[in-house]
């Protein structure tokens, strides 16, 4: 079980959350076609590594958070608010 | 009587207590403190069960919870409890216990047969014989095997009543698994400097392998004082760590003792979510097999278990025992048996070694660089086949049982969950591991370091590092340890498997041989995973702990690779059998999940309502206990004919504020919100990104920045999320607040031509008349003198309103209305009209809103605003979803009027071949139309209309012949919504 470090709350178990996707994709500008937004919704990656994604912290602040985490260990080595990026340095 | 092999006092048991128990209609007695199997072998019962496949007898191999054969049933408060480990269940007063698998009895069991046949009957036979016919596999073939092979029997009567049980979340800084000289040291040095530690011993008594050495009695009762005397270690015995789920998460087993069970009201077992920082693991190293012919004879057992047996419980487990070794620590029950007056035989792998030179001078006959080769007896071993390896001397020993020891494996299954490295050692035959820092560390035996002085040295070491760890100062070497020494040992000679004619087997409780393993590396399953699943081997309640590494040893020389590079099975949780009963905890029955409840809950209880449950939310259904639709109808044409009253407080409700609130309502509505003017509503709809309907609601205005949003209650939990996250992310540059205000708002719908007649009474200053109060308008107001909101929204299709209030003042508004609507004929409705009503209109609702079906298949095409950016809107244009030939949105009625409807028929052509064209989605008998009415899905749907087709229902046998209709049959011109 992931516990979650919530920059509001304090570490958390991954059952206070709703993991909410890959947080690596943008959502693409209106204009920017079918082919993008077909990229956006439907292609992902599925890296063995390091890996950004988004977590709503429903079971608490209902903030969303940014979290890098490894799919190979699951560890977690940053936690950030929605806007945040992780240093350069963790990717 | 305690029983004819009880030679010594056990450290566990209590002579002066005895107790009377019973197994397979025997009845036996054995002490306080026994378990089942201590007590059977001191009354000299060795047949316990029969074997998985082969239906070989089977007896006691192990003194613990690795037992792979000692399975049983107990009958008692539980009904029957399949699968119990006689070696770790506690005896108790009246236990009644059964063997498994063997029918008719257990000495005569006529599906031997298997064995004879075993040549036949290799692994993967049943993938490979039991093909066709393919429906055979599940009517025939299935069955057959399930009743010949397997465990334990399961009871299908559910008890009626729910065991006590609780689960426990506990927290710390250390957890210390297992309570062995290693981990006694390291809770004690962890301790000390004031960490918070969890010490969990599976074992009824804390100690591990110092209670099999009288020399180290002294220290462990010292060390077990002090422990248990600090003030921030938690010491918990018979707890069972199941499995770790990373992050410093563990779950385990605690179970109580009778004595504890009886302080607790019966509860028996007490789930642990254990969340630490780090952990040590001090699980120590289990003893290993060896595969010969007959190695699981009953009689068969484990070196080290005759030792166990010996010292817990002063039980000898023979008269004439034979070792057979290949280390010098497994000669250590020889040695205790011998001081107990058991004379044995060694039979040893090793040319020489320390501990013969011992064993001989205690005037015991050791065969030095000899094996066992093949165990002779069936319902008990009675000799033993023993050869010397070099020359071709070959002789029979008679025993009465045969004690193996194939070395030592570290116990890895924790850390291998918290993936751990194993590295093969050679000097000690095993793999051993080694965590990542940031989980913790491995201590003493199952890391390899064997002798109790080297384990406790090494659990004070690794306490050391888990304090660095976790940002505390190390703690000084501690060299002034007076500990009992280690015996120098000869190192191991690495044995595996003696070959013979009959089956050696490498894994006991699946029944796997040593030819298994060498058929599934000849059919390509050369992957030890891949043996493992083909072989059945390491499987089930053991996890392969005492074999694994032995089926990976036959592997290896099967490939001709080394151990290193076969590895071992991962062995997963559970690391014993759970009862689901533990798992669940109190989540069961009516907590099995929370229940959410209208502010008027009580009041619709005592009315008569029947409840359904709707997510979490339990809705009143229909004001009647009466089965049928003529309750529901009554509801409904009340609401047709005169006015009705429903509570529609499980809507989801979203409070929407900022100065950008108007442009992010664009944002995620697919039509446009920002065009409302203050004081309207409009009826909305979301898309998900894929250009799917997600969800439908009702958006009003109450001031320039702030909207109030209605969503299904189905969808009322993702639609919340689908705000926020949005709100986060593609929003975030936006100026808004989006606020959940789901509970705090009560809200009723008051429908039908008289509604106006009753709302009217109850608002003051509001004009509500059609000109100054039109559909589609919304307003705050006071409403029987409290301060609400009020819309003119209609989902029945009659002239309504819908009335919303704090929740706390739900029954004082709710109360209003029943007055006020007496003189008016009002009627109170549940969920079962309320959806008559909405299907007579053609509105939709999640049955219809499923995931699959964009805004053009509802006819809801013409909504999506062309301008602008909105979730969903590029790929809501794909042509594929807007194709004529999609299942579209439209009304059934039956032909003959008769005829009755149902959910998920499906619509096929009148003539011809059956392919559905699409199915009904909603349906209900009408209030105002003839018969039924019901909604559909039809390929094509709108050129449809007026089509004849046919409705079936094959799993209820029934056709009805249907006309395709406009969705909305009842007042299309819509006139009564503006009335």
């Amino acid at each position: 079980m992931l516990r979650i470090a919530c920059p509001w709350c304090g570490v958390r178990d991954e059952s206070e959350f709703r993991y909410r996707g890959d947080a690596s994709k943008s959502r693409p500008s209106a204009d920017a076609g079918l082919k993008a937004f077909n990229a956006y919704v439907y292609e992902r990656d599925n890296p063995k590594g390091w890996h950004l994604e988004w977590w709503l912290h429903v079971g608490g602040c209902r903030k969303l958070l940014t979290v890098l985490r490894h799919t190979l260990t699951h560890e977690i080595r940053w936690v950030g608010g929605a806007s945040d990026q992780p240093p350069e340095e963790l990717r | 009587m305690q029983g004819p092999a009880r030679i010594a006092e056990g450290m566990l048991t209590d002579a002066s207590r005895r107790i009377e128990f019973c197994f397979d209609g025997r009845r036996m007695r054995g002490l306080t403190g026994d378990t089942l199997a201590s007590a059977l072998l001191a009354n000299g019962t060795w047949l316990i069960g029969r074997s998985f496949k082969y239906h070989r007898p089977r007896g006691i191999l192990t003194c613990g919870p690795e037992e792979p054969c000692a399975l049983v049933d107990v009958l008692g408060a539980r009904g029957r409890e399949p699968n119990r480990l006689a070696t770790t269940l506690a005896l108790h007063e009246g236990l009644v216990a059964e063997s498994q698998n063997r029918w008719p009895s257990l000495k005569f069991d006529l599906l031997a047969v298997n064995d004879l046949l075993g040549r036949f009957l290799p692994a993967g036979f049943y993938y490979k014989t039991f093909m066709a016919p393919s429906w055979a596999w599940e009517k025939l073939y299935e069955p057959l095997i399930r009743r010949a092979a397997g465990l334990g029997r399961l009871e299908s009567v559910v008890p009626a009543h729910t065991d006590p049980a609780e689960t426990v979340h506990d927290h710390a800084d250390v957890l210390v698994v297992g309570a062995g000289a290693a981990g006694l040291a390291a809770a004690h040095a962890l301790g000390s400097s004031a960490a918070r530690v969890i010490l969990a011993e599976q074992d009824v008594a804390l100690g591990g392998g110092t209670l099999l050495d009288t020399r180290w009695s002294a220290w462990r009762e010292a060390m077990t004082l002090k422990v248990l005397r600090q003030r921030t270690v938690h010491c918990l015995t018979g707890t069972t760590v199941l499995g770790a789920y990373g992050h410093g998460v563990f779950a385990a087993l605690e179970t109580l003792s009778a004595d504890e069970s009886a302080t607790f009201g019966g509860l028996r077992e007490r789930l642990r979510i254990i969340r630490a920082r780090q952990v040590v693991l001090a699980t120590g190293a289990l003893e290993r097999l060896i595969a010969f012919p007959g190695n699981d004879r009953p009689g068969v057992m484990l070196a080290g278990a005759a030792l166990s047996y010996l010292r817990r419980y002063g039980v000898a487990v023979g008269r004439r025992p034979l070792f057979f070794v290949n280390t010098d620590e497994a000669y250590q029950g020889a040695f205790a048996l011998c001081a107990a007056g058991v004379r044995s035989t060694i039979v040893d792998v090793r040319p020489a070694s320390l501990a013969a030179e011992r064993a001989r001078a205690l005037g015991l006959e050791v065969h030095s660089g000899a094996v066992v080769h093949q165990a002779l007896g069936r319902q008990r071993v009675h000799a033993v086949a023993v050869a010397r390896l070099e020359g071709r001397e070959r002789r029979k020993l008679a025993a009465d049982c045969l004690l193996i020891s194939g070395g030592y494996s570290p116990l890895t299954s924790l850390a291998s969950q918290l993936g751990a490295n194993l590295t093969w050692q050679d000097s000690l035959a095993a793999f051993t591991p080694e965590l990542p820092a940031a989980s913790g560390q491995v201590a003493g035996a199952a890391r390899g370091v064997y002798g109790l002085a080297a384990a406790a040295r090494d659990g004070a070491a690794v306490a050391s590092e888990v304090l660095h760890a976790l940002g505390r100062a190390r703690l000084p070497a501690d060299a002034s340890q007076d500990l009992p020494p280690d015996a120098d040992t000869t190192p191991i000679t690495a044995v595996w498997e003696i070959g013979g004619r009959g089956k050696g087997f490498v894994d006991l409780q699946n029944d796997v041989t040593a030819s298994d393993v060498r058929l599934a590396c000849r059919e390509g399953y050369e992957d030890v995973e891949h043996m493992k699943r083909f072989t059945t081997h390491a499987m089930a309640t053991d996890q392969g702990r005492i074999g694994s590494l032995l089926g990976s040893a036959v592997l290896a020389r099967a490939r001709g690779v080394t151990l290193a590079a076969v590895g071992q099975p991962r062995p997963r949780p559970y690391a014993q059998p759970v009862p689901l009963a533990a798992l669940a905890g109190a989540e069961v029955r009516a907590h099995y999940r929370p229940k959410r409840q209208l502010p008027l809950h009580e009041w619709h209880a005592t009315h008569g309502a029947r409840f359904v449950p709707t997510g979490l939310w339990l809705r009143p259904l229909v004001y009647s206990q009466a089965a049928g639709w003529e309750p529901v109808l009554q509801e409904a044409r009340a609401v047709r004919g005169g006015v009705g009253l429903t509570d529609v407080s499980t809507l989801g409700k979203i409070d929407v504020q900022g100065p950008d609130a108007a442009q992010f309502l664009d944002f995620i509505y697919a039509n446009l919100i920002s065009t409302l003017a203050i004081g309207r509503a409009r009826y909305g709809i979301m898309l998900r990104e894929d250009g799917m309907v997600f969800d439908d609601g009702t958006v009003a205005r109450l001031a320039a920045t702030h909207f109030v949003l209605t969503t299904t209650t189905a969808n009322s939990v993702a639609a919340l999320e689908h705000l926020e996250f949005h709100v986060q992310s593609s929003g975030a540059h936006l100026d808004v607040l989006v606020s959940d205000v789901a509970d705090q708002w009560a809200q009723f719908a008051v429908a039908g031509p008289r509604a106006r007649e009753l709302v009217s009474q109850l608002v003051a200053g509001l004009d509500l008349s059609n000109q100054a109060f039109p559909f589609m308008a919304g307003a705050c107001a006071t409403l029987a003198g409290i301060p609400g909101r009020i819309f003119r929204i209609s989902f029945s299709g009659e002239l309504a309103y819908e009335l919303a209030v704090p929740a706390a003042h739900a029954p004082a508004l709710w109360s209003a209305l029943l007055a006020a609507g007496a003189p008016l004929g009002l009627r109170v409705y549940g969920l079962d009209a309320l959806n008559t009503l909405r299907i007579e209109k053609g509105h939709v609702t999640t049955a219809e809103l499923n995931g699959s079906t964009s805004a053009d298949d509802l006819g809801l095409g013409r909504m999506l605003k062309p301008h602008g950016d909105f979730i969903g809107r590029t790929l809501s244009r794909r042509e594929g979803l807007t194709a004529p030939e999609r299942l579209q949105l439209v009304g059934v009625r039956p032909l003959e009027r008769s005829g009755r409807l149902r959910n998920g028929l499906q619509l096929i052509a009148r003539a011809g071949c059956g392919a559905s064209l699409g199915y009904v989605t909603s349906s209900t008998p009408s209030t105002e139309l003839a018969g039924w009415v019901g909604l559909a899905l039809l390929s094509g749907g709108r050129q449809r209309m007026g089509e004849q087709l046919t409705a079936v229902s094959p799993l209820h046998e029934e056709r009805t012949e249907v006309q395709v209709v406009s969705p909305c049959m009842l007042d299309c011109e819509n006139l009564r919504v503006r009335a």
